[in-house]
This record gives structure tokens, C-alpha cells and sequence, in this order.
């Protein structure tokens, strides 16, 4: 293979472009000063925006729920209209444990994680086989199965009646839940950051690599010898597990467990965050989903009508004009 | 092939929208003066329980539009609507802390469902902030939160009068068809209660799917069954619309089958719907809108003004409507000022002997509503229209369910 | 034993009413996935669309259910066109993805539409007095209206068939679908094919929504909440295909009217599990070409 130029030298850093296909590497994956921004602007919000903490704490949450839609959708090219699925089950292990008397919130999550993985291997080990619509299909199928035996469960789910009674307990047996959702925000914003090395770890790995390499040209890696269909299914397993550890944190901060968690609804509003922040670009889901959420909470005071609306016409708009999201537009315009 | 570079312009252009939306937001709210009452309203006013949220927000925002003037001089209720966009405990319970946290309300009031409500209540009790219940209906969440007061009904308190007066009036037997879903098995039990403690026999019961039911084949079972008499209940509106087409299109009344049923299949706003269908189907309920009480003559007169002559209230808006007025009477007697104790303690002895439903009062051990129970039956009126003439009353009806069940 | 029988012949009966409208709505889904490549979720709008105009018609100037129901049918589809020129042919062919958030913003927009013009009841629908009441079958009731769906839904489906088999637009579809690149090379003029195919696709739906305003009821989240239903009978019967759709709105029809009668308790979940299996066995559907 020739020299691998950095296709876009003009967002790569420094001008001069390396010969080096692994100095080039390296130097793109590397960490910038600039990637603690986020980070930063989210402790600023912290002191600025007081009132906001329970809101902010299910954004962060949601951040981490759309970065795995990403890992899923973005890289390794699966589209899927079941995400929830994930979260839901999450969210109800979770839910289950404080309800019934092991409130401590980290092991919550790690179980969390482990259930949603485990769904997410065995069902993906049995959809991953097909591509295009009867793969879409067959995510939606099974998150509406789901759905359908949650609300079947009601002795152990709540059903339709959410799941009531947990306690959650405060963390590291000093930091209660309380009212104004402060201890929720930096709890949330901790995970979010760890959720997200983690998949930053993944995409700049070969193993990332290598998924994008399959969703670009399948035909071309099998060719290679990539284990396309097990790498496809670990990735969708981890996804799953990042994807119930966010469902398991807006578990524990609103301490209350509801359907919806797993419905259709949930599914389809968090693609539609990371579509319109930007699919596959690890960021869109730190731009689609504050945008989203604060523009619904701002909508709450109005007519709710109007919310559909306005977000039905954004998301025409976003399309028409701004295809890959905001993060689209402005690679777009910055590479002009 | 695409590669992915320069994570750190992007990580910049990220950081700036975040900034960028985050300037969005509205500077934090302004301490609410000492003589505005900050009321924080949860209803659903989009998703499949619009219509009832609508009604509710109507009958509430009429009565405070009546009485404003009633209020002492300088002392404002200021409302603070929030749509919680249906059965969503999660969202319903982050709405209530974002009113009591950021908005700084000093009641709650609304919520259509009791899954919801159900999610609000422990909230109320930490914060310490009195939530009005204008609708939601599941018998034990007076007792999840020592500040909660109910106004609007229980299906206990409807059913068990409705089960007693079928026992009483020549229906010995009766087969059971409720949705699936708490209200359902709250109707359920009362109405066995009623119905076998004055001798009826309940011959089976039957659950009706909560999404998307489809009544002729479920209605067509119990047809087979041949039974007396079937006490139905399911949400009002489209669902019960449904259910009485079913019932028409089985002939089940010509099969000699009496129907029992409550306020909410035979719901006022949708009666001009179902055609001749629903005529002579007895029910009892708390409130309707043909019933010839003078407070309810100058309801309705408001009403029409206010939402045209084409409107028609319910008992989800007296719910508001009483609610409101147990608040606007709270903020006459505290001249705006009160502690949540304070609040409770006024609000649990709260009577209102002039609603349009009759006479109503708190049960200041329970914290749930007494009223009159009616037993209504459709008729055809003068104009040629159909509606519930109330021909029965059980005076003054506690909650059975909490009478049956005391707290341990 | 007369028993069983009797209750055979009451799900068969419902369970094709149901069948029949699920079709009607999806067949045109159908061929617009398999033949422009476009995964159109707004499909149910038109269905909405076609049942608003209808009832809105009857109620509101009084005119006859024919009548309305005509109007509401080429109204639809001359929207519809409408909507592809403009909007949709952007896209045949492209990103899923892209497709997905268009249509879905397309339903958002209808929910709220829906809402401000018609406010969230459900709206009622009176069949003609010529279709109401009952008919005998076997010693039970059944509603006159739906048999008279049946009777329409399987007129229309042999109309279907036959144009599909015996008119040139039919093969011209046919040709399309199976290979678009050489049907565009032998002269086809796939581009005002597609319109036309669309506009009967949502014309069809326009019909279904209206016909079946009993069963689906027609208020502002109707998109929403039957997409599930519509893409069930969509991906079970196999894209670009019209007979494959039809035995999947069967199955789902008959047995959702089936799990309802004899296990009402568990709502959609044997449905959606044999859709599962059927997808697993055949994730190109039972007829899928595409």
C-alpha cells in the first residue's frame, strides 16, 4: 500500500505532512489541549447555572447513551432502532437492585453493565448475521419485545406503574442523592468521562480501525482475513454495556424506573441527537444532545405541540442542508 | 476511506456550541415576591392523554380566571405548566424537581396519571412542598407522602357504589371486563366488593390489553358466556368509543345483556361520538355535565362563555376546577403566605359545599376527597342530545379502599 | 367443539378485517422500499392524511362516505407526489440515515399538525347505513362493515395482482425492482415510474387509513403508533413484493386477533416474537427481492 497521506491535512494540526504513515498516526490520535474544553465548560456550568444540575446530569447521561449509539452506528456502521433496549435493561437493573435492598450506586452500574452486555451479546450474536432493513427490523423487533415483557412483568417491573421504591445509597457511603441533583451532576459527568475514554480508547485502537475499515468495504476485509462478524458483535456487546451503564445512572438519580426507558420513543430521540450533532465523529454526541435537550427544556413553557413541530422541521432541515450533523457542517466549512 | 483527524478542532467547535447553547439559557429565575403564589402545574398535554390533560388545564385556568379578584389585595397566583407527555414516572418526577428546585413553587398541583403521580410524591415529602392531585386516581398515593391531598376521585369510591346498586337492582350475576392496568384492577376490586357483599356472584373477568385494543373479538368471548350483566371499564375517550361500537356491533344488548359501567367509558365530552349507542347504559361517577344543580347552571354558564357553546367539561375539569379552588381558597385564608405545614393543615380540612358536583370535602385523616357518588343513566334529552341523568346517590362516600385497608 | 369452531370463525373473521387494512396501508410501503430504495417511516401520514380528510369531509360538510373517501384518496396522492418531487427522490438510493431522520421529522411535523387543526381526539367515524348493522354467519353476529372490508380489501388485492401480472406499468415495476440499472437502459422511465408508484402506494394508504378509521382509530400520534405494525408487514412480506406483504398483514391480522382472544394478557409479544423468528429465518422476508 502507498504512503497514507492524512486525508484532510487541513485538520490534522500542524501544515507539514508527515511521510511517516505511523508518525502521522500517531500524531492524529494523540490528545490535544483542546479536548479538555468540554470537560471545562462543563465545570464552568456547574458554578454559572446552579438551578440546572438535575438537567445537566441527565444530559451527561444521555451523552454517554449517544456515544454508544455512536460506536454502534458510526463505526461499525449498524443501524439500529432498538438502542434502548439496552438503556431500558440498564435502567431496570439497576432499579431492581435498589428496590430491593443493595442501593450502593457503583456496583448498580457495573451490573448494570454487565446485564445490558450480556443482552447485547446474545442478541447480536443472533441479529448481526443480516444488514439494511431486515437488520433495522429485527433491532426494533426486539427492543418492542422487550418492551412487551417488561410491561408484562409488572410484579417484578411495575409496568405501566414504573418502578417504584428504590433507595439509592449515597456514594462511597458519604455523597447522598439530594434534591437539587448536585452529587447527580459530578457523578454523572465522572462516568461520562470514563465512558468516554473508553470509547476513545476503542476508535483510535486498530480494533476501531478495523470497524471502519468493515463499514467502508466488508467485502475488502473479509478479503484481508478481519474477523468481521465477531469484531462487529464485541463491539456491539461493549456498546450495549456503555448503553445500560446510562440507563443505570438516570436509574439512580431519579430513582424511579418507567417503560419508556425501553420504548421505541427513547430509541428514535437519541439517534436523532447524534444524527443531528454528527454520526461518527466521537463528538456529535456532545454537540446533538445538549442542543436537544436544552432546546426541549426551553420549549417545556411553551405549547408542547409546538416541540414537535420545530423539532420535525430541524430535523428536515438537517438533512436537506446539513447532512453529518452540525460537526458536518463545520468540517465542511473549515476545510474550505 | 474516510480517516478521522484533528479531534482537537473538534473537540473546540464542540466545547463552543456547548458554550453557545449554554448562553441560551435564561438567567436563573428571580426570587418570586413575597405576595406571588407560585403554583407548579404537571399535566399531560401531548401523547395519548392530551385530551385529558387539556381539561383539566381548562377547568383549572377558568376557575382562577373567576376568582382572581377574590384573591386579597397585592397577592397573585402565578401558574408554572409543565407537560409531562403521558405514562412517564421518570420525566413526571424530573418535571417536579426542576419546578421545586429552579422555579421555586410553593404547591404542586395536576398530574392526570397515577404512575406519575405515584414518582412525584416521595419528591413532595422531601422537599416538603403540598401537591394538589386535580385527577390521578390510584388509591394509596395520599399515603406515599404526608403532603399530598386528593380532589379528584378514587375507581374504588366510584366502583363499589356501582357494584352495590347492581346487587340491588335485579342484577344477581355479572362477568368482569377492565383494562389491564391499575385503574382496572382498582375498579375491579371495588366493584366485586359492592356487588358480592349484596349478593351478586361475579361469573369471571376478563383484561383488556392497555395498547391498542381491539374490543369485537375480546367482547365477542364474554358474549359467548352469555352472561347478565357486564360491569366495563376502561379509559375514557377513543378506547371507550371503541368499546361502545364493539358492543353495538355484537348486539350485545339486544343478546339481553345489561351494561354497568363508570364516569369514564361514558365520559360527557364523548357521548356526541357514540351516536345511540350508549342509551340507557347505567354508570356512576362523580360529576355530569346535565346535572341540575345551580352551582353546576353557573359552571356551565362561565364555561360556554369562556370555550364556546360547542364545549363540554367533564369530571377531569371539575378535578381542576376544584383543585384550583382548594388553592385559591388556601391563598385567601394564608393571605399568600404559608409554610407547607401550614398549607396542609388547611388544605386537609378543605370543604367546598358549593362545587358543581355537589357537596365535597377533604377527609382530613386520609387526605383523600368525600363526595356524592351518582348513579346516572343516558338519556335523550329536549335538544335531542344524550347525557348522564343522575336518578341515584350515595351521599358523601369515603374511599373504601382505605377504610378496608388501615395503615399499618 | 361447536364451540372452538365458533371461535375460529369469529378470529378468522376479525383477524382479516384487520389483516386487510394493515394491508392496504403497507403494500404501498412496500414497493416504495423495495423499488426506490427509500425508507419511507412518514408512510403512516398519508394513511392519517386519508383519514382525516375523509372524516373531516363527512363531518364537517356532510358528504357521503364514497365520496369523501375519494376525495381523501387522489387528495393523498396528489400530495404525495407532491412530496417526492420535492422532497424524497433527493434521497433514493442514498444513507439510510439520512432517510430515517427525514421521515421522522416528517411525523413530528404531522403529529403537530394534526394537533393544532384537529385537536387530540380520535376522530369518529359512522359507516353508511348500508354497511352498518349485522350480518349472519354460522348462527353468530358479525359487523356488516367489516365484512364489507374484507370484501373490499380482497378486491382490491386481485385488482393489485392483476395490474402487477398483466399491465405494462406493472412489469415496468417488476423490472425495476428486480434490476434498476437495466430496466433505465432498455427506456424505462424510472424516475416518473417511481412517482406513479409512489402516488398509487399512498393513495393506497390514504384508502386503508380511511377504510380502516374503525379499527385504527385516526388521531395525531396515528403515525407513531402503528409504524411498528406497518413495518412488521413491510419487512415479514419482503420488500418490492406485493404478495409477500399481503401474507405477513395475514399472519399478523389473525394472529394478533387470535393471541387477543384466547391470551389478552400478553398483548403483542407472540406477535412480535413469530415476526422475529420469521425475519431470522428469512431476513429478506417470506417474498423479499430487493
Amino acid at each position: 500500500m502507498a504512503t497514507a497521506r492524512p486525508v484532510r491535512a487541513g485538520l490534522s494540526g500542524p501544515a507539514a505532512a508527515s511521510r511517516d504513515p505511523v508518525e502521522s498516526f500517531v500524531r492524529r490520535h494523540r490528545s490535544r489541549p483542546l479536548e479538555a474544553l468540554p470537560w471545562l465548560i462543563a465545570i464552568a456550568c456547574y458554578f454559572a447555572f446552579p438551578d440546572y444540575d438535575a438537567l445537566g446530569a441527565q444530559i451527561f447521561a444521555t451523552i454517554l447513551f449517544a456515544l454508544s449509539l455512536d460506536l454502534v452506528l458510526g463505526y461499525a456502521g449498524i443501524v439500529t432502532l432498538g438502542h434502548a433496549a439496552f438503556f431500558g435493561t440498564g435502567a431496570y437493573a439497576a432499579g431492581l437492585l435498589a428496590a430491593h435492598g443493595w442501593g450502593e450506586p457503583l456496583t448498580g452500574l457495573c451490573i448494570a453493565a454487565i446485564v445490558a452486555g450480556l443482552l447485547g451479546l446474545a442478541t447480536g450474536a443472533l441479529i448481526l448475521r443480516t444488514t439494511g432493513l431486515s437488520l433495522l427490523m429485527q433491532t426494533l423487533v426486539v427492543s418492542v419485545m422487550l418492551y412487551e415483557a417488561a410491561n408484562k412483568a409488572r410484579p417484578i417491573t411495575g409496568g405501566d406503574d414504573g418502578l417504584q421504591g428504590m433507595q439509592v445509597w449515597p456514594i462511597f457511603g458519604r455523597l447522598p442523592f439530594d434534591l437539587f441533583g448536585r452529587t447527580a451532576y459530578w457523578y454523572c459527568l465522572a462516568i461520562l468521562f470514563l465512558g468516554w475514554l473508553m470509547a476513545r480508547q476503542i476508535v483510535h485502537s486498530a480494533f476501531g480501525r478495523s470497524l471502519v475499515g468493515m463499514r467502508e468495504n466488508p467485502a475488502r476485509m473479509h478479503a484481508l482475513g478481519a474477523p468481521v462478524g465477531r469484531r462487529r458483535l464485541i463491539l456491539y456487546t461493549i456498546a450495549a454495556a456503555l448503553a445500560g451503564i446510562a440507563g443505570a445512572l438516570i436509574a439512580q438519580i431519579t430513582q424511579v424506573v418507567g417503560l419508556s426507558s425501553l420504548g421505541l420513543d427513547r430509541s428514535g430521540a437519541v439517534l436523532i441527537m447524534l444524527i443531528i450533532g454528527g454520526v461518527g465523529r466521537l463528538y456529535g454526541a456532545f454537540i446533538g444532545v445538549p442542543l436537544y435537550m436544552i432546546a426541549q427544556d426551553r420549549f417545556a413553557e411553551l405549547d408542547p405541540t409546538e416541540w414537535y413541530f420545530w423539532i420535525g422541521l430541524l430535523m428536515v432541515l438537517v438533512v436537506l442542508f446539513a447532512r453529518g450533523g452540525v460537526l458536518g457542517l463545520v468540517q465542511s466549512r473549515l476545510r474550505q | 476511506m474516510r480517516l478521522r483527524g484533528g479531534f482537537g478542532k473538534q473537540g473546540w467547535v464542540a466545547a463552543a456550541a456547548l458554550a453557545g447553547s449554554a448562553v441560551a439559557l435564561p438567567p436563573v429565575a428571580q426570587i418570586a415576591a413575597a405576595q406571588t403564589v407560585k403554583v407548579g402545574i404537571i399535566l399531560s398535554y401531548s401523547g395519548s392523554f392530551a385530551e385529558q390533560g387539556e381539561e383539566i388545564d381548562r377547568g383549572l385556568k377558568l376557575y382562577l380566571k373567576e376568582h382572581e379578584k377574590d384573591l386579597p389585595p397585592g397577592v397573585k397566583v402565578e401558574l408554572v405548566t409543565r407537560d409531562d407527555t403521558g405514562p412517564n414516572p421518570e420525566l413526571a418526577k424530573r418535571l417536579a424537581q426542576e419546578l421545586i428546585t429552579r422555579e421555586h413553587v410553593q404547591l404542586l398541583a395536576g398530574e392526570v396519571l397515577s404512575p406519575n403521580a405515584a414518582a412525584i410524591a416521595p419528591l413532595t415529602a422531601e422537599a416538603k412542598v403540598p401537591f394538589v392531585l386535580m385527577n390521578a386516581a390510584g388509591v394509596s398515593i395520599p399515603r406515599m407522602s404526608p403532603y399530598v391531598v386528593r380532589v379528584s376521585f378514587t375507581q374504588w369510591q366510584m366502583s363499589m357504589p356501582m357494584g352495590e346498586w347492581a346487587a340491588e337492582n335485579g342484577i344477581k350475576s355479572a362477568h368482569i371486563a377492565v383494562t389491564d392496568f391499575i385503574a382496572g384492577h382498582d375498579a375491579e376490586g371495588g366493584f366485586t366488593k359492592g356487588f358480592t357483599d349484596h349478593g351478586g356472584k361475579i361469573l369471571g373477568t376478563t383484561y383488556f390489553p392497555v395498547t391498542n385494543p381491539d374490543y369485537v373479538p375480546l367482547l365477542q368471548r364474554i358474549k359467548d358466556a352469555k352472561p347478565e350483566a357486564v360491569f366495563m371499564f376502561m379509559p375514557g375517550g377513543k378506547q371507550a368509543t371503541a368499546a361502545m361500537k364493539a358492543w353495538s356491533d355484537l348486539g350485545m344488548k339486544e343478546a339481553g345483556i345489561k351494561l354497568v359501567t363508570l364516569q369514564d367509558v361514558m365520559i360527557d365530552d364523548e357521548l356526541p361520538n357514540m351516536g345511540e349507542l350508549p342509551l340507557g347504559v347505567v354508570s356512576s361517577g362523580s360529576y355530569s355535565t346535565a346535572a341540575n344543580r345551580p352551582a353546576n347552571k353557573a359552571f356551565l354558564a362561565m364555561w360556554n362563555q369562556e370555550y364556546g357553546p360547542q364545549a363540554i367539561p367533564d369530571f377531569f375539569t371539575i378535578g381542576g376546577w376544584d383543585g384550583m379552588a382548594a388553592i385559591v381558597d388556601l391563598v385567601k385564608a394564608t393571605k399568600g403566605k404559608f409554610t407547607a405545614d401550614e398549607a396542609m393543615d388547611f388544605l386537609k380540612n378543605w370543604k367546598n359545599p358549593d362545587s358543581p358536583r355537589g357537596p365535597i370535602m377533604i377527609d382530613p385523616n386520609t387526605r383523600d376527597i368525600i363526595q356524592n357518588i351518582y348513579i346516572r343513566r343516558v338519556e335523550k334529552q329536549d335538544d335531542g342530545k344524550l347525557a348522564n341523568i343522575e336518578f341515584a346517590t350515595f351521599p358523601m362516600v369515603k374511599d373504601p379502599w382505605k377504610e378496608l385497608n388501615p395503615p399499618k | 367443539m361447536a364451540q372452538i369452531l365458533s371461535a375460529a370463525l369469529s378470529i378468522g373473521f376479525h383477524g382479516l378485517a384487520f389483516a386487510m387494512v394493515l394491508y392496504l396501508i403497507s403494500v404501498g410501503l412496500s414497493v416504495t422500499m423495495g423499488l426506490m430504495g427509500f425508507v419511507n417511516l412518514a408512510h403512516g401520514v398519508f394513511a392519517m392524511a386519508g383519514g382525516y380528510v375523509m372524516t373531516g369531509l363527512m363531518s364537517r360538510l356532510g358528504l357521503p362516505f364514497a365520496l369523501a373517501l375519494a376525495i381523501a384518496v387522489t387528495g393523498v396522492a396528489l400530495a404525495s407526489v407532491v412530496f417526492e418531487r420535492l422532497l424524497y427522490r433527493r434521497f433514493y438510493g442514498g444513507a439510510e440515515l439520512d432517510q430515517v431522520l427525514l421521515t421522522m421529522g416528517l411525523i413530528f411535523i404531522s403529529v403537530a399538525v394534526a394537533k393544532h387543526f384537529f385537536g387530540s381526539q380520535a376522530q369518529a367515524m359512522q359507516p353508511p347505513l348500508a354497511l352498518s348493522g349485522r350480518i349472519d354467519l354460522a348462527g353468530r353476529d358479525f359487523p356488516a362493515y367489516r365484512g364489507f372490508l374484507i370484501l373490499c380489501g380482497a378486491a382490491l388485492v386481485t385488482a393489485l395482482w392483476l395490474g402487477l401480472e398483466r399491465t405494462r406499468f406493472g412489469a415496468q415495476i417488476r423490472a425495476a425492482v428486480d434490476n434498476l440499472r437495466m430496466a433505465q437502459s432498455v427506456g424505462i422511465d424510472t424516475s416518473l415510474l417511481f412517482t406513479f408508484a409512489f402516488a398509487l402506494g399512498s393513495g393506497l394508504a390514504a384508502l386503508g387509513g380511511g377504510l380502516g378509521a374503525d379499527i385504527l382509530a385516526i388521531d395525531p400520534n396515528y403515525a407513531l403508533e402503528n409504524l411498528v405494525y406497518f413495518l412488521i408487514v413491510v419487512a415479514v412480506g419482503g420488500l418490492g413484493s406485493i404478495r409477500g406483504p399481503f401474507l405477513a398483514a395475514l399472519l399478523l391480522g389473525i394472529g394478533d386477533t387470535a393471541f387477543k382472544y384466547l391470551l389478552p394478557e400478553f398483548g403483542a409479544f407472540f406477535i412480535y416474537a413469530i415476526a422475529m423468528g420469521i425475519l431470522l429465518w428469512r431476513p429478506r422476508g417470506l417474498f423479499g427481492r430487493a
